[in-house]
């Protein structure tokens, strides 16, 4: 089969000819990839942040296809469903699991020992994303085993197409996730940092739960056309202050809840932290760049939230945690617990209160996939979400 | 959907580093004015007072341009041709100076400079060239205006089920 295929920094490549993957346990499933996505994430991977790839690892997390093969101990898949596979692999039986916590599922990481040392205690396996999360091949291919396939697909009912559900499996839930742990009241400002796919779901999710205001901040003019469009006031960080609007915008107030759908790659381009930190991850002193983590405890009024979908890898640096002691914040993060919440937003899109597919501004074959980095990580041509057809 | 048009975008990092070599030039300058003799001491070339003051004062209308001018650009390709001279007689002053080391750092100090004059006035170059600018300001994904969409779905439920833990059904 094809996939795109990691092997080293910025270097990922369409090979032929890798080997179809096959049933290994009773409870997997095979599927045949109709639709793929390239997610942020990726990026992390793409620009070499995240350790734990190895040559020739399969990527990509965001897929959905055909049921062409299940397991004999299956009971939920049969042939020919159509189902959205979540980027989480999960169980359903842990401890974990049974709480709801899919993305801390503690028996799917296969390289758990390994996780168990870095992190304290492992986390979910996760699709072509570093061996940390238990080195499984991904989803950018035509062909995906997916593990314990009886519990974590969602299978897509007639009458939606690829574009509306793909979605399902990460960014829709993270947006959601993100803007439901903000425990939004009608009286609030969300802001949102990052108007890249998650936080166009970001301001959408939190404008449905009824948020006052939605602001949200980039600097790249596009998206922000596109946050305006889900309901969002828009920030330019590179024409004004953040700080200065933020607080025009709240009265002085500050938004009572905040969302970094950044995560560790954030820019700024004047400031003097950031000329610091990417100094530190250059050295390797610092993995991530938290720009916004500390802009967002400056400026979130006390007592309020900050809620984190935006991913980090590892150690961060000069975080004022202080301030954030000081003014009672409350953090809440986590890779998305995807299967929480794919009932509900399936539901959400069959009525028609949102359909996701108004983020896609590329759509290409897999061969293509490897340009599609550099024009997704570099905003160019207008990219906000590239979806990937095998 | 969606209609693309041609525009050209300021490089915003180009500009505030042509900022910050503006004061950097400014800094530079009154340094060379007030103490001509130091400096041309630490080069290795004591008695080139008056060039030291002139490249003072040099620097010092560089810096000053930079910092109000609209279009940073031509400075910038100033101050690239006042790093050639500088490091022209710096070079002089490393074979035939009396302090051939002082004068290397001093080359090195400016040749890193250089750099980020070539960085930046590539950056500020580059802005002529048109990109193709997008308005997604029709993709809501929403039926509706979105302010019609504000608070559709039940907030309470969802802050809930965000709580760890907070997934109270059997999975199966
Ligand atoms: N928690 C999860 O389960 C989960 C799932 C999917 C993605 N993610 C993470 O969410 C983040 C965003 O993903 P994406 O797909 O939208 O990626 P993206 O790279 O397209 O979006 C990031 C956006 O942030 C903007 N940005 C950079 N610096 C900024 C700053 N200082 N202030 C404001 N905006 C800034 C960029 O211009 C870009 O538009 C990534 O870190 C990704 O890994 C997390
Ligand atoms: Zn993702
Ligand atoms: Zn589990």
């Amino acid at each position: 089969m094809r996939a795109l295929r990691w092997h080293g920094k910025h270097d990922i490549r369409c090979d032929n000819h890798i080997p179809d993957p096959s049933i290994e346990d009773p409870r997997d499933a095979i599927v045949k990839v109709s639709s793929c996505a390239i997610c942020g994430s990726d990026l992390h991977l793409y620009d070499g942040f995240m350790p734990g790839m190895q040559h020739g690892d399969i990527m990509g997390h965001e897929f959905m296809g055909e049921v062409m093969e299940v397991g004999s101990a299956n009971k939920k898949l049969k042939v020919g469903d159509r189902v959205v596979v979540p980027f989480t692999i999960v169980c359903g039986e842990c401890d974990q699991c049974r709480r709801g916590n899919f993305s801390v599922c503690e028996r799917t990481n296969r390289n758990k020992d390994i996780a168990d040392k870095v992190f304290g205690h492992t986390t979910a396996g996760l699709y072509g994303y570093t061996h940390l999360t238990g080195g499984y091949a991904g989803g950018q291919a035509e062909f995906v085993r997916v593990p314990y396939a009886d519990v974590g697909p969602v299978v897509i009912p007639e009458g939606l197409t690829d574009e509306q559900v793909l979605f399902l499996g990460d960014i829709l839930p993270t947006g959601w996730q993100a803007a439901a742990q903000c425990d939004i009241q009608p009286t609030d400002t969300v802001a949102v940092w990052g108007a890249g796919p998650v936080g166009q779901f970001a301001v959408r999710s939190a404008v449905m739960m009824g948020a006052e205001q939605v602001i949200c901040i980039d600097n790249v003019p596009e998206r922000l056309s596109m946050a305006r469009a889900g309901g969002a006031v828009t920030i330019d960080f590179d024409d004004e202050s953040v700080l200065e609007r933020l607080a025009e915008l709240t009265q002085g107030r500050g938004p009572e809840k905040c969302i970094d759908s950044v995560g560790m790659e954030a820019h700024a381009a004047r400031s003097l932290d950031s000329l610091y930190d990417r100094a530190k991850q250059a050295l390797m002193l610092e993995t991530d760049r938290p720009h916004v983590l500390r802009e967002m405890i400056y400026v979130c009024r006390p007592a309020g939230i900050i809620s984190i979908p935006g991913v980090y890898g590892g150690l961060i640096d000069k975080i004022p945690f202080g301030a954030a002691m000081n003014k009672g914040l409350t953090f809440r993060m986590g890779q998305t617990h995807v299967n929480r919440w794919t009932d509900d937003l399936l539901r959400r899109i069959q009525e028609g209160q949102i359909d996701p597919s108004f983020v896609i501004t590329h759509s290409v074959g897999l061969e293509q996939g490897p340009e599609m980095y550099k024009t997704f990580r570099d905003k160019h041509d207008g990219c906000i979400k590239v979806v990937l057809k095998p | 959907m969606s209609i693309p048009r041609q525009v050209t975008r300021p490089d915003h990092s180009a500009r505030s580093l042509a900022r910050g070599l503006g004061w950097f030039s400014v800094g530079l300058g009154v340094a060379q004015l007030l103490a001509p003799r130091q400096v041309a001491g630490f080069i290795g070339m004591p008695g080139s007072e008056g060039a030291v003051r002139a490249c003072g004062l040099r620097e010092i209308a560089t810096g000053v341009g930079l910092l109000l001018a609209d279009d940073p650009k031509p400075w910038v390709y100033g101050r690239i041709g006042g790093d050639a001279l500088d490091l022209a007689g710096l070079g002089w002053s490393i074979e035939h100076g009396h302090e051939p080391a002082n004068a290397a750092i001093a080359a090195g100090a400016v040749a890193g400079i250089t750099l980020l004059d070539l960085g930046c006035a590539k950056g500020l170059d580059a802005e002529r060239v048109p990109s193709t600018e997008w308005d997604y300001g029709d993709r809501s994904g929403f039926p509706e205006a979105a302010q019609n969409m504000r608070g559709r779905a039940e907030p309470e439920f969802a802050a809930a089920r965000a709580e760890p833990n907070g997934y109270p059904q059997q999975l199966h």
